[in-house]
């Protein structure tokens, strides 16, 4: 849930903006880092934020990859299936990922941890095989590094506040 | 060694800071220009400096500028597309994180030469980190009296913001981009009218890429016929930043005259094919780009010298593929990409990409028959009437891939199965 700074703060934003709609983006990606995904109420609320109709909210949110209709895990593992990782076994990647986590690609594991996704080119190539968990990348990638990110992921989880997904570059 | 420009800042581990930049002479083109230099001069500049767009259209930057109309409405915007999305293409993600006021300085010039007050970083979601990284210097390059109100004391106001993307590679073509920042569904439009007449909000803009943008502030600093000299062939200009990805040993972003030999890249920068395995083609400028082949192992990369092997330099993304890598299935992927990245506006997009799709998907999984081939061309042919240059461009490596590799296509469908496939 939002506190009521969060809350403001978006409001402010929006007053703020030449036009509201150009928030479009960031209104749902705020309510969905609130939920967890970007839920019908959320779909009602951006539109009722910006003066839009929802119909044109709906529109955006199913075009858009980084926005969730579904309820997602806590992690979002993205992985990259374009040519150069392909090249560079990213079907084994994605293999072992549904292996070890037991879920198909586009599941969520059940204790509500891990969601995989296939995704077009993250723009990592010069490190294929790459992956993104949380929109941070990761690559290249061997099947060790692998099970090592995924038990850092795991006992993160269970420390207070988690992974804090940043970019080292 | 190659003279860097773009990338002379560039450190293994960390950005450059204002304080790095500005010792190499950064932010010294802008000083000059507010105290010297009109917009028009400006422009005139970029256009004898025959600085193209390094986003793959390769339009005369100044040129696009030249088209907003002396008596153009205000307000007028620059936005600096930094969407990359197209497979192997990375370089705007290394420009930023290696120096990222050059590109505030160049934006900020941009905005100069077409009094626009108001510059747009569009950035894809994957490049969180850009966007962040860009944030915080703008407000450093604001405190520096650089950006903001009254630059340096010249009586011009730019203000620069970042705008993050939901994500669709649809969104780097220009007008599906101005709808996005617009908040609505990222359709391509087809002009007229043209965005530098009416764009955003119906308002006069300019759209360019990342690298074209910090291209900018070299030119204005050293000179037209300096950054033209920089090129190795007559009708190149410039640097470029070549990324080169797969079967090389060292895959990464190299910063290169334009006019450089496809061997040199690979060989001397790249650190050669990886395992030591034989080069048997690549796509030059990203997934849009058709085949080179051993054939062409020493061409010159620039924008003509592609041209006239009908095919494209794009972004200068190069992607290698050697030979025991199966292009059948290599573009297979390709197609999967563009058939998921489609809009859906247009049919010819919307059902020849997946289509074609499932035509390479019989072939490479042995079920492909004689009559696929004409098939296939044909339906190349037909998506070139599609709304946008999307479908076009998907279909490039399949139209390559037929005419370079006709013989590996067809052993699948004679073999009933893959060659490179051991079962
Ligand atoms: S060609 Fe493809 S991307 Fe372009 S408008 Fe048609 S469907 Fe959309
Ligand atoms: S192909 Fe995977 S990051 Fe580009």
């Amino acid at each position: 849930m939002p506190t009521d700074a969060q809350k403001d703060s978006l409001e402010r934003e929006i007053q703020a903006a030449d036009h509201p709609r150009e928030l479009a983006v960031d209104v749902m990606a705020a309510l969905q880092d609130r939920d967890g995904y970007l839920s019908d109420a959320a779909v009602m609320e951006t539109a009722r934020l910006l003066g839009m109709d929802p119909v044109e909210v709906e529109e955006l949110a199913t075009f858009y990859t980084f926005i969730y209709r579904e309820p997602v895990g806590r992690y979002v593992i993205h992985v990259c299936d374009s040519v150069v990782c392909w090249m560079e076994g990213s079907e084994t990647i994605g293999g072992h990922l549904m292996g070890t986590l037991g879920i198909g690609m586009g599941e969520t594991t059940p204790d509500g941890l891990f969601t995989l996704l296939p995704v077009c080119c993250i723009g990592y190539c010069d490190r294929a095989p790459a992956i993104l968990v949380n929109r941070k990348a990761y690559g290249p990638l061997t099947i060790a590094d692998l099970d090592a990110l995924i038990d850092r992921l795991r006992n993160a989880a269970d420390a207070p506040g988690g992974e804090n997904p940043g970019e080292e570059e | 060694m190659y003279p860097q420009i773009l990338l002379r800042n560039r450190k293994p581990d960390r950005i450059a800071t204002l304080a790095e930049y500005r010792a190499g002479g950064g932010y010294e083109g802008l000083v000059r220009v507010l105290q010297q230099r009109s917009p028009a001069e400006v422009r005139q500049v970029l256009l004898d400096a025959i600085l193209l767009g390094r986003g793959g259209a390769a339009f005369p930057a100044g040129m696009k500028m030249m088209t907003v109309a002396e008596d153009a409405p205000f307000p007028r915007y620059l936005v600096c597309n930094a969407d990359e999305m197209e497979p192997g293409t990375f370089k705007d993600r290394v420009l930023i994180h290696a120096d990222p006021h050059q590109l505030i300085e160049g934006m900020i010039l941009a905005a100069y030469a077409i009094s626009a007050e108001k510059g747009i970083i569009f950035i894809r979601p994957e490049y969180e980190s850009a966007a962040r990284i860009l944030e915080r210097e703008i407000g450093i390059a604001r405190e520096a009296g650089f950006l903001g109100r009254n630059i340096l004391g010249s009586g011009i106001d730019v203000e620069i913001v970042v705008h993050r993307s939901g994500g669709r590679y649809i969104c780097g073509e220009v007008t599906a981009q101005i709808n996005a920042l617009e908040g609505r569904r990222p359709n391509p439009k087809q002009p007229p009218p043209y965005p530098t007449e009416k764009g955003l909000w119906g308002k006069p803009t300019v759209l360019q890429n990342v690298e074209t943008l910090c291209c900018i502030p070299h030119i204005l600093r050293n000179g037209a016929q300096w950054f033209k000299d920089l090129a190795l062939t007559e009708s190149g200009a410039g640097t470029k930043i070549f990324g080169i990805s797969g079967k090389v040993n060292r895959p990464g972003c190299y910063e290169l005259p334009m006019g450089v030999r496809l061997s040199e890249i690979i060989e001397d920068y790249a650190g050669g094919m990886k395992n030591g395995g034989e080069f048997k083609a690549c796509l030059p400028g990203g997934a849009s780009t058709g085949f080179l082949t051993r054939e062409h192992y020493h061409i010159e990369m620039d924008f003509d010298a592609l041209k006239s092997v009908g095919n494209r330099l794009g972004t200068g993304a190069v992607m290698v593929f050697d030979r025991d890598t199966c292009l059948v299935a290599a573009t297979l992927n390709l197609i999967e990409f563009f058939a998921r990245e489609s809009c859906g506006w247009c049919t010819p997009c919307r059902e020849g990409l997946p289509y074609i799709r499932e035509i390479l998907w019989r072939i490479e999984t042995g079920k492909g028959t004689a009559e696929d081939i004409p098939a296939l061309k044909k339906i190349c042919k037909h998506l070139w009437y599609s709304y946008c240059a999307f479908a076009p461009g998907a279909v490039s490596p399949v139209e390559g891939l037929l005419t370079h590799f006709e013989g590996e296509v067809a052993a699948h469908i004679n073999q009933k199965k893959c060659p490179f496939r051991n079962s």
